[in-house]
């Protein structure tokens, strides 16, 4: 195993996990529920009544974070996307379709799972997870 | 509408979070993900900090039935490991290895106006929708209403 030392920020990831830990804490203890962002979306497919107003209000946020990163920093959200088209059209769907059957995704069992302990989201976390890490061997090292 | 403004801004923090953590730019992602090849381990970092937030929260959550703005705790109850956990989060992490996307950060870079992350949204939310639509019919099934 070779480490990509150019690329490797570990104070900003860090950094950014404690946001992603405060937010989360903040999401469970004022509002009483999970921040799970495959949970919150798949909600708004199965409306109820006074349930899809806090989902629209918590994707507004996060729909505006660049903005506000931007008017913070000066600076644009860095995005490098490889993928073509219809490999992001194909990941879309996997990704909707298995985490609404695995109830979770990195947010709600990768995060908020690991941290109450939870057995199920950490089985979860480890199946995506080496899900994801096969899949990318497959791509880059079997088939070019 | 005070919760509104609460969800908002845990939304806007989350989103932010991401940002700083390199969670929002697939190659870095995937540079996490190829542990055969030049490998960022700059994700863990990402889960560390989160946790280590996270463990301390929920462990006050467990002890309360009530949340601080006085709702219900709405912790999930199911214990069970089943095949759809397993095959869900399948499909999920295959998808996840494809484009480098993950559902938070796909939103906010759709936010950041990327148009490959608009038709990645899209496509999860048609996935989440298919999901629905078998749930429905499936239900039906069992109780036999139609």
């Amino acid at each position: 195993m070779t480490i990509d030392w150019n690329n490797f920020t570990p104070w900003a990831s860090l950094a950014g996990g404690i946001f992603l830990g405060l937010a989360s804490a903040l999401f469970i203890l004022l509002n009483g529920r999970i921040l799970g962002i495959s949970g919150i979306v798949g909600g708004m497919l199965r409306p109820k009544a006074g349930d899809t107003g806090w989902r629209i209000a918590f994707v507004l946020g996060m729909l505006v974070a660049p903005t506000m990163y931007w008017l913070l920093t000066g600076a644009a959200v860095p995005t490098t996307i490889d993928a073509g088209w219809g490999t992001v059209l194909l990941a879309g769907l996997l990704v909707g379709v298995g985490t609404r059957y695995g109830a979770g995704c990195t947010s709600g069992h990768g995060v908020c799972g690991l941290s109450r302990l939870s057995p199920r989201s950490l089985l979860a976390t480890l199946v995506f997870m080496a899900a994801g890490f096969v899949t990318v061997f497959v791509l880059r090292h079997l088939l070019t | 509408m005070q919760h509104r403004m609460t969800e908002f801004a845990v939304g806007l923090l989350f989103g932010l979070g991401l940002i700083v953590a390199g969670m929002t730019d697939p190659s870095k992602v995937l540079g996490f993900l190829d542990l055969a090849g030049a490998w960022d381990p700059s994700l863990a970092f990402v889960m560390g900090g989160a946790i280590l937030v996270g463990l301390g929260a929920f462990a006050l959550a467990k002890k309360r039935t009530t949340s601080f703005l006085g709702g219900a705790m709405q912790l999930p109850s199911s214990t069970v490991i089943d095949r759809r956990l397993v095959m869900g989060s399948l499909l999920f992490g295959a998808g996840w290895g494809l484009a480098g996307f993950c559902p938070g950060p796909a939103i906010v870079s759709l936010g950041a106006g990327q148009s490959k992350a608009a038709v990645f949204v899209l496509a999860m939310v048609a996935g989440m929708a298919i999901f629905e639509w078998a749930e429905r019919r499936k239900h039906r099934t069992l109780t036999g209403d139609a």
